[in-house]
């Protein structure tokens, strides 16, 4: 991860990439022995591959248009107006390369079966490594995306409607870590957003916030698990927070910052990126009020989350709900360090308009200013009113999703039920996860194995590669038999060849 | 084609005539074999020994040891010419020489090579 | 009539004069009754070869050349020097064994390895074509001996002589060749024979350019150059298992060492016809070790292939005669010296007075009966196939690099086709070594020899520490470029 961050060309972030991308896929499939983990770890990184294979075509095209793959040279070439016309596709190519990494749609269905990892690896993986770096390569690379409008657009839809997607199935779904892995889904999505309305800044400010409460929100539910011997069904859960309370303040601070509640780091850097997404010139009133109904999905299925693992009524199997016991301090220590950072770490980007210095952004202007004001201009100036209400308004939704949350799960807990059977189909639909795996499965991976299984295995691959392979062995074999009949053993005849070799070479020189 | 294409004509025409009239005179000669024919020839007297036995080793020895002082008496003689011009410096490196030499005939002679038995 | 006595500067030959002096003592004390004292024996051939290494590494700062352009102990013959004494000093240690001690005349034996010694350090400093001459045959004729030393078996009897037979064949091609020259330009100095081919050109007399190729011969039979290799086989088999390592990397590093200053000082190197005739040499010489080693299951024979096809790989960085060639020549001389003598080393470490293990079949399950001559077998296998990070891998890479950087990529391809090929019957000695069962009764291994052991330690250090650190070796090689 280091590298790929530390690199200056996008060969040397491919490596990392591949690497980062590697270690997951092991760790994924830590617990190897399960069928079911091995197969998430293979289905993690047979999506990666598409992905790849996207990134590695647009790095082929751009070492094609500027022959080389260093950032520096390819910006400033770029900047200049060189190879402008490949840009559409370069960008667009890298970004099917984001996807994967990053679980964007259409890409994004191996990160909730990811959960099949270790709960630490999860942590990992959703908070600071593999799924941030199509995020980071994105923004890295925004120069070339502020010069292909059209990806942005792509860019910033996608998005937001993965944002909305993932957050629609988590409202639904049961499984504590799956919640969670939709909802990372959903705020990488954000972090898109960000990227495709130009707000390179306010992404990667989301990004760092996001890494600080997912890990904790990860970690805590691994704790959760830990005290609960490995149970991840939300609805064997419930009244946990008396025996765990320090999971559950903590747990409580990470939901806060993601559901957006002000003064909570996730709600700075989800403001920044609604609110350049609504002024943006690259942005529309469209990809905000979804951002803002995402935002409202978010809160209320965090809270859910919440209420239904720490409130109202023990619904733990007895056999289990003796031994449930709050984590060591091995566990509890980084879980508090975190539920710090997930309260403060949104003051390094306060925005201007709340007398903040947005800290976070001068921190990375070097970086982006320099380029985008040569690109875009300076943004267009709002008034202070203007983004004070579009704030209020993201304030009120989450407040309203937590609202509903609380009404749903702690006062009148047959709404839900009366809810779903009312929308069954939604309700489906969504527990199903838009039967995006079955579809997938249908249309892509059975053809791709009959063609595999009937042709290339065993056509290509037994006939063809290893017939190729053994007739090489063989061809040097017979060679070497032929050959070594001319060690006879008798010195006259090596002496022969001696001569022999001496009147070719010899010989030939005579002839020219 | 440069100055020695004749030169490489001239052995391949030599070649071919060689294996030509060999060829020939397999192809025409009367051939009749008889055991006389195929006694090894010694001026009239019978062989008393088959031509193909082996030398005592002993002669290659004396003989290669003959050279090494032959060798050096070549060496000898020219500086016996120049020995004056050459002064001590000369006088010092024969002298190494011939210690050296000196050594490897008490080598061999230690290592039995001048015995003959 | 005046004579001018030419500036005699013993330094220049300071390490040959060591050696010389060393052998002719150990030539005396077989003669006495120290004869069988091995020690004593080990500490005069250890102790020449020290002070011959000191003196060479004093050379390093200081290059000399003496008596009248005749000699040259330059960097680039350091370099050279530096692998021939270590291919001696490894030689004389792996000899130790229990199957060599049962029949060797060590003071004869360990005298002879000196004077070959000399005759390679002759060849790496030699600058002009009658010291070539001088090295070269010092160092024929002693291997020659050496090759035989085995007098109660007839094989080794039949490598001495098939080598000596031969070997005067070549040496006869290689003097007409001095002769050609000298008709030619008057000279026997390589630097004036720059000269001359500087204002002829190669093919501005026919004599000279015939005496070039003649040479060529010449070395090529050392170097066993195909098709000039067929007495290698034979003669690495049937020789001493240590003399056979010794010859290939010894013999092989001073042969080329002549051969490389040639190329560059008289010849001049880019001469096209010059080296596509190189070219043509260098793929056959690959491919036909290669593909011969094969189906050896005699693993010295196969070792001799094996050395075939690793002069091929070094003839490659000569056909690029550029800025590279001398000092990825050098590196893998030095390479192979290590990786070559440490195998034959292990092979002799494996023989007993009853047996030699000398069959591939026969090191089954060896890694595990011995496991650490097991291991050093294995790597210098993996090194010998050019495996990282051994420092076999480096002086491939090295040398094909030279090679394409040249513009010659296809030889460059060539070579890593027939290096592929290599994997094969190198890997095979470690499969037996650690994959097979031991057939039959378990054979009772001889006790290792110290001296032996940390011969075989050595080289496994100095193979490991050039492939792991090759860039600091190279730094050294590349001022080692320098020719005087």
């Amino acid at each position: 991860m280091l590298l790929l961050v530390l690199a200056d060309n996008y060969l040397l972030m491919f490596v990392g990439w591949e690497g980062v991308g590697l270690c997951s896929y092991l760790l994924i499939g830590f617990w190897y022995e399960d069928h079911y983990n091995a197969y998430a770890g293979r289905k993690a990184f047979v999506v990666n591959r598409i992905g790849d294979y996207g990134f590695s075509l647009g790095m082929l095209l751009l070492f094609a248009v500027y022959g080389t793959l260093k950032y520096d040279v390819i910006f400033s070439q770029a900047a200049h107006g060189v190879g402008v016309w490949a840009l559409g596709a370069v960008t667009l190519l890298l970004f099917v390369g984001a996807t994967g990494k990053s679980a964007q749609i259409p890409l994004y269905v191996w990160l909730p079966d990811a959960m099949a990892g270790p709960t630490p690896v999860s942590a990992l993986i959703h908070a600071a490594t593999m799924v941030t770096a199509g995020v980071y390569m994105v923004v890295r690379s925004h120069v070339l995306y502020l010069l292909a409008p059209d990806t942005m657009l792509v860019v910033a839809s996608i998005g937001v409607f993965t944002a909305i997607f993932a957050a629609s199935i988590a409202l639904v779904n049961n499984d504590i870590k799956r919640v969670l892995a939709y909802s990372t889904i959903s705020q990488l999505g954000y972090m898109f957003v960000g990227a495709g309305v130009g707000a390179f800044a306010a992404g990667i400010f989301h990004l760092m916030t996001h890494a600080f409460f997912k890990a904790l929100l990860f970690l805590g539910a691994g704790s959760v698990m830990h005290a609960l011997s490995g149970e991840t069904d939300m609805r064997k859960m419930g009244g946990l927070k008396d025996k765990l309370p320090v999971t559950y303040w903590t747990f409580l601070m990470a939901t806060l910052a993601i559901s957006g509640v002000p003064l909570f780091s996730g709600f700075f850097s989800k403001d920044e990126i609604l609110w350049q997404a609504f002024i943006s010139p690259h942005g529309s009133f469209w990809i905000w009020l979804i951002g803002v109904i995402a935002a409202g999905f978010t809160a209320f299925y965090m809270f859910r989350l919440v209420y239904l693992t720490f409130h109202g009524k023990s619904r733990v199997p007895p056999e289990l709900a003796h031994h449930v016991h709050e984590s060591p301090p091995v566990m509890t220590i980084p879980l508090s360090i975190l539920a710090v950072l997930a309260v403060v770490g949104g003051y390094v980007g306060v925005p201007k308009v709340l007398g903040g210095g947005q800290h976070f952004e001068r921190f990375l202007e070097p970086v982006f200013a320099r380029n985008a004001e040569e690109l875009i201009g300076h943004l267009p100036h709002h008034s202070a009113s203007l983004e004070l209400t579009v704030m209020l308004i993201s304030v009120i939704v989450a407040f309203t999703g937590i609202g509903i949350a609380y009404l749903f799960y702690m006062k009148r807990p047959d709404l839900p039920v009366a809810l779903a059977a009312r929308f069954r189909g939604i309700y489906t639909l969504l527990l199903n996860k838009y039967y995006v795996d079955e579809i997938y499965n249908a249309l892509i991976v059975q053809p791709i194995f009959h063609l595999s299984n009937s042709f290339l295995w065993k056509v290509f691959d037994v006939k063809i590669v290893d017939g190729l392979v053994n007739g090489v062995a063989a061809l040097v074999e017979r060679t070497a038999q032929r050959l070594r009949r001319t060690e006879t053993g008798l010195v006259q005849n090596y002496a022969l060849g001696f001569l022999v070799g001496v009147v070719l070479i010899v010989g030939y020189y005579l002839v020219k | 084609m440069n100055d020695f294409t004749p030169v490489l004509l001239m052995f391949l025409f030599v070649a071919f005539l060689v294996l030509f009239m060999l060829g020939l005179s397999l192809l025409l000669g009367p051939k009749k074999k008889s055991a006389v024919k195929g006694e090894p020839f010694e001026t009239g007297m019978v062989p008393f020994e088959l031509p193909g036995d082996r030398f005592s080793i002993r002669f290659y020895v004396i003989a290669l040891l003959f050279i090494v002082f032959d060798v050096e008496l070549v060496f000898l003689f020219p500086w016996a010419a120049v020995f004056r011009q050459l002064g001590w410096f000369g006088f010092a490196e024969m002298l190494v020489f011939i210690v050296i030499l000196a050594l490897g005939l008490i080598y061999a002679w230690k290592k039995g090579a001048l015995e003959w038995e | 009539m005046s004579l001018t006595i030419p500036t005699v500067n013993l330094a220049a030959i300071g390490p040959e004069l060591a050696l010389t002096v060393g052998a002719l003592i150990l030539l005396l004390l077989s003669l006495g009754r120290y004869r069988r004292s091995t020690g004593l024996l080990l500490a005069v051939a250890l102790g020449s070869l020290a002070v011959a290494f000191a003196l060479v590494i004093a050379a390093w700062k200081a290059p000399v050349e003496a008596f009248a352009g005749s000699v040259a102990l330059d960097r680039f013959a350091v370099g050279f020097s530096l692998a021939i004494l270590s291919a001696a000093t490894l030689t004389v240690l792996l000899s130790l064994n229990e199957l060599e001690r049962s029949y060797l005349l060590l003071a004869d034996y360990y005298g002879l390895v000196l004077f070959a010694t000399v005759g390679m350090l002759f060849l790496a400093s030699a600058t002009s074509l009658v010291m070539v001459f001088v090295g070269l045959e010092t160092l024929s004729i002693s291997l020659y001996v050496l090759a035989g030393q085995r007098r109660t078996q007839a094989s080794s009897l039949e490598a001495a002589l098939k080598y000596f037979l031969l070997g005067a064949f070549a040496t006869g091609f290689f003097l007409y060749g001095v002769a050609l020259i000298y008709g030619a330009t008057g000279t026997l100095q390589l630097r004036e024979i720059g000269t001359y081919v500087g204002t002829h050109g190669i093919f501005g007399s026919p004599l000279f350019a015939f005496g070039v190729l003649l040479l060529l011969i010449g070395f090529g039979f050392k170097i066993a150059v195909v098709p000039f290799h067929m007495w290698t086989p034979d003669v690495y088999q049937g020789a001493p298992t240590p003399v056979s390592g010794f010859m290939a990397a010894g013999s092989k590093a001073a042969a080329f060492a002549a051969l490389v200053r040639i190329v560059f000082v008289a010849v001049g190197p880019t001469v096209v016809n010059w080296t596509a005739l190189l070219w043509v040499l260098a793929v056959l010489t690959m491919f036909v070790g290669n593909v011969l080693a094969v189906v050896q299951d005699n693993v010295k024979r196969m070792l001799a292939y094996s050395s075939i096809a690793h002069a091929g790989y070094i003839l490659v960085a000569i056909v690029a005669a550029n800025d590279l060639t001398n000092s990825s020549v050098i590196f893998y001389v030095l390479t192979y010296t290590f990786m070559n003598v440490g195998a034959f080393g292990v092979l002799s470490a494996l023989a007993s007075r009853d047996k030699e293990a000398l069959d591939v079949h026969e090191l089954s399950g060896v890694g595990y009966q011995k496991p650490l001559l097991g291991l050093a077998m294995a790597i210098f296998m993996f090194s010998l196939a050019g495996v990282p990070p051994t420092a076999g891998f480096m002086a491939k890479f090295y040398v094909f690099s030279a090679a394409v950087k040249a513009g010659y990529i296809w030889l460059a391809i060539l070579g890593v086709v027939a290096a592929m090929i290599s994997v094969y019957y190198y890997l095979r000695v470690v499969v037996y070594l650690y994959m097979r069962e031991p057939d039959g009764e378990t054979t009772a291994w001889p006790r290792l020899v110290p001296a032996v052991g940390v011969a075989l330690g050595v080289a496994v250090l100095a193979i490991l520490g050039m492939g792991v650190w090759p860039g600091s070796v190279m730094g050294m090689l590349r001022q080692a470029a320098a020719l005087l």
